[in-house]
């Protein structure tokens, strides 16, 4: 057998170096600190486990008397002999919500990440970024208030244009008199509060495009547009997508501003113009204590649906966001 | 050196895309003939900058937005009898940006005219988004700041009589302000070193659970901030285990919202801590958990404290979690730990629907009051955390002193 000179001279020599392990053992400070902090990191774990687990078993009185009609029915009848409660309409409405949210942020949520990322003028980039960045900090209730009092007013004439002009669509048909408090109103709040999450986190998604692709990109000759379609938008997809997922939970789990704007009614009705709706949040938030017991149970079954819904979109988002290409060091 | 002057230069740099460069100046020069490689400038088109608007595109978009404007006006008012200001803006915008695509199209070429829409469509829409943004505020603040009146900080709503003339000045907001603050103050001193930990654990530590918890806190943000609140209330108060409806119990769903925004928050602070500073600490002898205390937290202090500013300002603005757990209360409650207790959300919340126009008032006001909070906070976290260039200073000096540390222990051991 032929031994290379390669080998002959990793084998230790007699007199010379020998290898040591680098294993190092840990002293028990750092083992006292790296327990701590592991039991601190999965407490997390608990903590989520425990929400979902409390909600559940506090609503399990109403869920023996309403089952799987929670549901399927809708109504808060808790107290007296005939008990009828459930979510179904609050879940339609919640859906509405969403919906009309995220049609109405998205596109401009995006416009504004791509504009503060590739056209705002150098100076006053920051400062956009800041007031963008403000816009998610703005208390949900400062929504509301503005929603109900300064933009419902303005945007009546619009509801009625559209109920008017373009009935004929099922959505904007309208049975009531009235177009105020509806779920498209509460859904274009939301979706204005939700535009600056999702555009603040395109827009960290957006700026770690690699230079030296963009330029390659607009050396080839392409326009700025091109670039941008070309380059940074299938850079940034997952976290674009993931940052629209998590606007939607969001929307999904949005409590005051709706509270306040959406006036409480449960239909289930395509006609997302006309007065009334309800969310599962709202739900909860505006009978809190006052349907005695059952009622507290019922709500405590609605949190916990809330919380399965939202945990479910959050959840598919970030899988969809470490499972895409986009920026390695990103995630939502 | 070169300067922008030279004529080679420039020309080189700014010729257009896609214009016609003379074939000379495409072919390949041979190595002996280097020096004449540069053609003439003559030789090149006249240079343009690839971004110079000339008076003629500013032509057409205006004149697109004018012909959009006739055309829209004519089809809404002459021919269809539509109505409504928005849905007209709506329409004009539409046919404006296709008249200006088609324009552009037609006059310059099309991948030009994409590039226009595009930019138009982009602008207007952060355009709208800002100017949306800077309307709440300022329409908050003009609305409330006429009704804040110097009782406001000084006295409750305990004497409130709607009927003087007077109200305004003999109902305030302190018992709101002062719960507010004790609730978001005790979220903080419990969210803030929990929230460090996990992010060190995470960063630091590695553990065979980060990925896990990552993802868990993640949707953990995402959890509505009312199903925070009736988590509480379905482990604390229901079954009255330790605490009732108070201050402390809002503390605690304040906590579970704040946890993960100032783990995430904090995670991605000492991502950036350079890990070569690490190292330099761990081959000085120093352990893990001294590394961490010595070295990387105290880098990445300015961040540290931005997550903790913005957590608190998006803390003092939830309403949603309060229901279940403050309570809300007309009267000063000073006690965070026993009975009910006002906070600025919920005054704001419990006053938007009154029919009494006072109350409505004491919303407006209570609502600037918090805005306010949240803005010197937000202001407050971006000066803070603003990147500085002399980090470093301090930073070499404590390493030294670790140096030093070792090497007097290595002497203290010989």
């Amino acid at each position: 057998m032929s031994v290379t000179a390669e080998a002959v001279r990793d084998v230790p020599q007699p007199g010379g170096p020998r290898p040591i392990s680098i294993r190092t053992d840990r002293s028990v400070q750092d083992q006292v600190y790296r327990v701590i902090t592991s039991a601190t990191g999965l407490g997390t774990l608990v903590l989520l486990f425990l929400i979902g687990l409390f909600l559940l078993l506090r609503g399990l009185p109403a869920l023996r008397i309403e089952g799987f009609r929670f549901v399927t029915t809708s109504g808060f009848e808790t107290i007296g002999k005939n008990l009828h409660f459930g979510v179904a309409a609050s879940l339609f409405g919640t859906f509405v919500v969403a919906t009309v949210a995220l049609v109405v942020a998205v596109p401009v949520a995006l416009a504004t990440a791509i504009f503060l990322n590739e056209y705002a003028p150098e100076r006053s980039r920051r400062f956009l970024t800041a007031v963008v960045d403000l816009g998610a900090a703005i208390p949900s209730v400062i929504y509301g208030l503005w929603g109900i009092f300064e933009f419902q007013p303005n945007l009546v004439g619009f509801c009625t244009w559209l109920s008017r002009h373009l009935a004929w669509i099922p959505f904007f048909e309208v049975t009531t008199p009235k177009v105020t408090a509806s779920l498209f109103v509460a859904g274009m709040v939301v979706g204005l509060m939700i535009v600056p999450i999702i555009a603040s986190v395109t827009r960290e998604v957006f700026s770690l495009t690699p230079q030296g692709e963009r330029e390659a990109a607009l050396a080839l000759g392409s326009s700025r547009f091109g670039m941008i379609r070309t380059v940074v938008i299938p850079f940034g997809r997952g976290g674009m997508i993931g940052a629209i997922m998590l606007g939607l939970g969001r929307a999904l789990g949005e409590t005051i501003a709706v509270v306040i704007i959406l006036a409480e009614s449960f239909v289930i009705s395509p006609h997302i113009l006309q007065t009334g709706g309800s969310t599962v949040a709202a739900f909860i938030a505006i009978h809190a204590e006052s349907g005695g017991p059952t009622g507290t149970a019922a709500l405590m079954l609605a949190g916990f649906t809330l919380f399965l819904f939202t945990m479910a979109v959050n959840l598919a988002a970030s899988a969809i966001v470490s499972r895409s290409r986009s920026g390695a060091g990103v995630e939502l | 050196m070169t300067t922008i002057d030279d004529p080679r230069v420039d020309g080189l740099a700014l010729v257009a895309p896609g214009a016609a460069v003379d074939a000379s100046a495409l072919q390949r020069p041979s190595v002996a003939d280097m020096p004449q490689a540069i053609p003439p400038q003559r030789a090149l088109p006249t240079p343009i900058r690839p971004r110079d608007v000339g008076w003629a595109d500013g032509a057409l978009l205006l004149g697109a937005a004018f012909s959009a404007y006739c055309a829209v006006w004519v089809v809404f008012y002459q021919l269809t009898l539509l109505s409504g200001a928005f849905g007209f803006f709506v329409c004009w915008f539409a046919l404006f940006l296709a008249v200006y695509g088609f324009v552009t199209a037609a006059v310059v070429d099309p991948e030009t005219a994409k590039d226009r829409v595009f930019v138009v469509l982009v602008v207007s829409g952060a355009l709208l988004v800002l100017g949306l943004l800077v309307y709440i505020v300022g329409w908050v603040v003009l609305r409330g700041l006429s009704h804040v009146t110097t009782s406001l900080f000084l006295k409750d709503q305990a004497h409130f009589e709607p009927s003087d003339p007077n109200v305004l000045h003999e109902v305030g907001i302190l018992h709101a302000i002062i719960g507010s603050f004790e609730q978001v103050g005790l979220a903080a001193t419990i969210a803030v070193p929990v929230a460090v930990v996990t992010a060190v654990y995470l960063n630091e530590v590695r553990g065979r659970f980060s990925r896990v918890v990552r993802t868990v806190v993640t949707a953990m943000a995402g959890t509505p901030s009312i199903v925070a609140g009736v988590f509480i209330y379905s482990f604390f108060i229901l079954p009255h285990v330790l605490i009732g409806k108070s201050g402390i119990a809002a503390s605690l769903a304040l906590f579970i919202l704040m946890l993960p925004w100032v783990t995430r928050t904090t995670e991605e602070v000492l991502r950036l801590v350079p890990s070569g500073l690490r190292e330099a600490s761990l081959a000085l002898g120093a352990p893990e958990w001294r590394t961490v205390w010595s070295v990387v937290l105290p880098t990445a202090r300015s961040g540290l404290i931005t997550a903790v500013l913005l957590g608190v300002a998006i803390a003092i603005g939830e309403t949603a979690p309060l229901i279940y757990t403050a309570f809300g209360s007309q009267v000063m409650n000073v006690n965070p730990f026993h009975d009910p207790q006002g906070a600025l959300p919920l005054v704001v919340l419990q006053n938007v629907r009154q029919a009494q126009a006072v109350l409505l008032y004491l919303a407006y006001a209570t609502a600037f009051v918090l805005i306010m909070i949240v803005l010197v906070l937000f202001v407050l976290a971006r000066v803070v955390g603003r990147p500085r260039n002399d980090k470093r200073a301090p930073l070499r000096t404590r390493l030294t002193s670790l140096a030093l540390q070792a090497a007097r222990r290595d002497r203290g051991a010989a």
